[in-house]
């Protein structure tokens, strides 16, 4: 899949070219042989260094142009409050906020994100002093294992100023209209993130609570 | 501590802690990033026991292109030579390999391929990229082999499994044939997964021939066990910790593939290596429910009493594996005097089923609570009402067996009450709000409690705090909550002066965390263990009778004395360990969990789509340890249970043979907006058969029968009869009442 980038083709075309090799990726052929088409050999990892404001801290690294934002945060910051749930963005354990936008951070690679702002898990608030999303979630119990929990925590703070911002979602009724901090708002935006706990309904508790509390 | 009377009044009966909808005490570690999960454990490297270890090296998992078959040719020169590999690990050089007796396929496979997906080599390396790069540079060449993949072809193959044989009772055949009402159906449940949120991850570091082993694993012992049968070494080298689990639902009872490549790993470059299954390999890689055919026959009386029932359910699992017991509820939730179960269990080749959350009752109650819908529309019976009148106080096959406790009556009536069934209109179709269909299910809930030995320390340090210590995990079920919460009381001391530490070998042997048994017996076992920590501290103290010793408010008193509990540790510490072990109430009494599912879906009339608009559940469950923690486990298998019903399914390609949808946008797991506020009622009823802490499991009861009620519910709204789990709008479309 790196090869599509040597490649001219367009956006459309990468993105036809993407599925392809990911379902060829996914699935063997039948023939039972293993792809004929794969490299012979690995270049050396091309490294980059990257500045990365992180819950205040600059942090200058140095990273194989291939390590996402999650891997930095969780494998070079040793920042591990950001979850790997499927590293390819379909579960959401691991939103940060970047420059104030939720993000899922194995989606991007770090040394695309020069000089940005981060707000992870880790920055919000303490055991000790828990940031009153965090508080909302505990009084609630909004979690179970709590594996999807700092990525729920984070993508909640992200979405909620997308409603502020005035932002429609799927639900909204009006488009034009400023959206209201609904039940079915808050379902609709904390779809992204999974949890297989299955503690949505008290997550959607949780999260009014908070937003409530900081208005 | 022996258990083996019904428990009389005991100190945990005052319910000033246990009982209490206290807050989970790992809430603050969870919700700020602070809980190390298995690949997390970076600060073990710079303290602790393992200090002074080198930084982990990465180990990527390949897994097998075939389903069935064998390995012609493996060629990892390349992957080798490629920057930052520090060795590839294989069936070729790993040495030999012993195999756990609860893993069915080998976690390791090659030349030998059993499944789908199977693990055939870990690729190590100084970085995760590095090491999956090179994991690509492999050239398998495979000869693949037929094999069985569709259960419907090889069903009729199926066996009897050794450990669970037919069950008759009277003559079903005879007394189906001569009854007023019958039903008879065939229903099918897919095969689903875990799809917890913390894939399968290990880390592993080897100190001479003593391996330490951070993990996501439910069962200390077992998997500490399996892992040194795998390895060729003995359990008491291997230190298993799992201090907190990102999920498990049975899919991490027993060790896998990354735990015993992360071990071999770590072996070959002398250095800890940690390993995370990635996501597309978890589904095909680990274990799944396996699904099931089942038919029922059901034949009453035109009054609605069950006269004749039989379940019978075909699944498939590879050589050696288990059946899904799918049978075993309809043994014991309802009366009837003709009866008969039978499973029958084929080969299939596909990836190794095994226990997925309330194993055997969630896909039988899947089936078994639509027959009894079915069966009370035939009869013009309210559904509620056929439930309760065919209720049973005894085990049906075996009267002289009494339920320690049965509130399935008491379940439906107040649910019913709740939910306002009675405003249910019983026929299909007639209930409108804009485009929705509106329509109302009930089902039954079942769940045997398992009972399993459970054994905990308990030390009273200097500065008079508690610290409990169990193998137990918390694998979101509030472990770490519901224990402290019990040793609080047995002290008489308040939550925030008790520490528990869990899910470390070093610690004693625990139920673990598997079949709802958790949190009543390793809460059990530290009863057993804090019992024997006040009878030292009542010696101690100058108290000649322990049993009449009170510990409250941190003081200890009896006879109109009162000492601090402090003065007890002054000069030295104690420490106590007991285990809870259950000798025969099991078999003298059927203990089982009940509850009722009420359920109002709306369909679209013109797309066939369904949503859940409401959701209650009632419990019956013994006493309740913590109502927060408690109710979280049942709104999650309700939320599981809306899956099981509307969305979740592994399809299986018949000609690869593995499940193709295997990721998290393919296996469709509920997401938020698919879930709407869930309400939970507990009944109250201490049970004192079942342990001296008198609760029962709760987490699986949640989820069975939640799939039926919403397939009813569907049912009720739009005529059409779903007997094909998921119940996906392609198989409403073009049956339902005309939009209108
Ligand atoms: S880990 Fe990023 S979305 Fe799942
Ligand atoms: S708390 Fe376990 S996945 Fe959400």
């Amino acid at each position: 899949m790196d090869d599509c980038l040597h490649l001219k083709i367009t956006r459309r075309r990468l993105l036809i070219a993407s599925a392809v090799s990911a379902s060829a990726a996914a699935l063997p052929s039948l023939s039972g042989a293993a792809s004929r088409d794969a490299p012979q050999t690995a270049a050396a990892p091309v490294q980059q260094r990257v500045r990365l404001r992180i819950n205040g801290e600059v942090h200058s690294l140095e990273l194989d142009t291939r390590t996402t934002l999650l891997d930095a945060l969780r494998e070079h910051l040793q920042l591990t409050g950001t979850k790997k749930g499927c590293d390819h963005g379909q579960c959401g354990a691991c939103t940060v906020l970047l420059d104030g936008r939720r993000i899922n951070a194995c989606l991007t690679l770090a040394v695309m994100h020069e000089g940005a702002e981060l707000t992870t898990i880790e920055g919000l608030g303490t055991p000790g002093r828990l940031h009153p999303m965090q508080a909302a979630f505990v009084k609630h119990d909004a979690f179970q294992c709590g594996y999807c929990t700092p990525g729920q925590i984070c993508s909640a703070l992200g979405m909620l100023d997308e409603l502020r911002a005035g932002q429609p979602s799927h639900v909204s009724a009006d488009l034009e209209a400023a959206p209201t901090l609904s039940a079915d708002e808050i379902r609709e935006r904390m779809s992204g993130n999974l949890c297989r706990c299955g503690a949505y309904s008290n997550l959607v508790e949780a999260i009014t609570e908070a937003a409530g509390s900081r208005a | 501590m022996k258990f083996d009377t019904p428990s009389a009044e005991n100190p945990t009966d005052r319910l000033r802690v246990v009982g209490q909808p206290v807050d989970r005490i790992d809430g603050p570690l969870k919700t700020t990033g602070r809980a190390p999960y298995a690949y997390e454990h970076h600060d073990g490297f710079t303290g602790g026991f393992a200090d002074g270890l080198a930084r982990p090296a990465y180990g990527h998992v390949l897994g097998a292109g075939i389903a069935r078959g064998r390995i012609r040719s493996f060629d990892a020169e390349a992957a080798r030579r490629a920057p930052g590999v520090l060795a590839v690990i294989s069936a070729d050089n790993a040495g030999p390999l012993g195999q756990g007796p609860r893993n069915t396929a080998k976690l390791l496979g090659g030349p030998r391929i059993e499944h789908y997906h199977q693990a055939i080599a870990l690729v190590v390396a100084e970085s995760f990229e590095q090491a999956r790069a090179a994991a690509r540079l492999i050239r398998v060449e495979y000869a693949r082999e037929a094999g069985e993949f569709d259960l419907a072809k090889v069903r009729d193959s199926g066996r009897a499994p050794q450990d669970e044989p037919d069950r008759r009772l009277g003559d079903f055949a005879a007394a189906f044939a001569a009854s007023a009402v019958r039903i008879d159906a065939v229903y099918r449940t897919p095969d689903q997964s875990h799809a917890m949120m913390e894939p399968h991850a290990s880390m592993a570091a080897w100190d001479g021939d003593r391996l330490t082993l951070w993990t996501s694993n439910q069962m200390i012992a077992w998997g500490r066990a399996d892992l040194a049968k795998t390895l060729g070494i003995r359990p008491e080298q291997i230190r298993l910790l799992s201090p907190y689990i990102g999920g498990g639902f049975g899919g991490k009872l027993f060790v896998r593939a990354d735990a015993v490549l992360a071990a071999l790993g770590a072996r070959a470059i002398g250095r800890p290596v940690k390993v995370m299954l990635a996501r597309p390999l978890v589904f095909n890689n680990t274990t799944h429910r396996p699904a099931t055919i089942q038919r029922i026959r059901i034949g009453a009386t035109a009054d609605g009493h069950i006269h004749a029932i039989a379940h019978e359910s075909w699944c498939g699992n590879l050589p050696g594996g288990s059946a899904e017991t799918a049978t075993q509820q309809t043994q014991l939730l309802y009366a009837g005097a003709h009866r008969l179960s039978a499973l029958r269990l084929a080969t299939l080749d596909l990836p190794e089923g095994n226990a997925m959350r309330a194993p055997g009752e969630a896909p039988g109650l899947m089936a078994l609570e639509i027959a009894i819908d079915e069966l009370a529309e035939k009869l013009g019976l309210d559904p509620v009402e056929l439930r309760i009148r065919n209720d049973t106080p005894v085990d049906p096959h075996d009267p002289q067996r009494r339920f320690s406790q049965r509130q399935l009556v008491e379940c439906l009536r107040t649910g019913a009450a709740r939910f306002g069934w009675a405003q249910r209109n019983p026929v299909p179709g007639r209930t409108r709000a804009g485009r929705w269909l509106l329509g109302h299910g009930v089902a039954a809930a079942f769940r045997n409690n398992l009972v399993m030995k459970s054994g905990a320390r308990v030390r009273l340090g200097r500065d008079a705090r508690v610290t409990v210590e169990t193998d137990m995990t918390d694998i979101g079920t509030g472990s770490y909550t519901v224990i402290a919460q019990t040793a609080a009381e047995m002290l008489g001391v308040p939550l925030a002066q008790v520490d528990v530490r869990l899910g470390d070998s070093d610690f004693p042997v625990s139920a673990g965390s598997g079949g709802q048994w958790g949190g009543n017996c390793s809460t059990a076992g530290v009863y057993a263990a804090c019992m024997r920590l006040r009878e030292q501290i009542a010696q101690r103290l100058g108290f000649r009778d322990a049993a009449a010793v009170r510990f409250a408010d941190g003081e200890v008193q009896a006879g109109g004395r009162v000492a601090p509990l402090a003065d007890a540790v002054r000069d030295s510490e104690l420490l106590a360990e007991d285990s809870i072990e259950f000798a025969g109430l099991d078999r003298k009494y059927q203990q089982s969990t009940f509850g009722a599912h009420f359920v109002e879906v709306g369909v679209d009339a013109a797309t066939g789509e369904t949503r859940v608009r409401r959701m209650l559940a009632v419990c019956a469950a013994g006493r309740i340890l913590n109502p927060k923690t408690a109710r979280s486990q049942v709104i999650g298998a309700m939320t599981m249970g809306v899956g099981a019903a509307l969305s979740e399914a592994l399809h299986v390609d018949p000609r690869l043979g593995c499940f193709v949808n295997h990721d998290l946008a393919g296996y469709e797991v509920p997401v938020h907006a698919d879930i709407p506020h869930q309400e939970v009622i507990f009944l109250d009823g201490a049970d004192p058969v079942s342990s001296p802490m008198k609760a029962k499991g709760v987490g699986e009861l949640g989820l069975c029968g939640v799939a039926a009620a919403i397939a009813n519910a569907v049912y009720n709204a739009t005529g059409v009869r779903v007997r094909d789990y998921p119940l996906t709008l392609d198989k409403l479309l073009g049956q339902m009442p005309a939009p209108g």
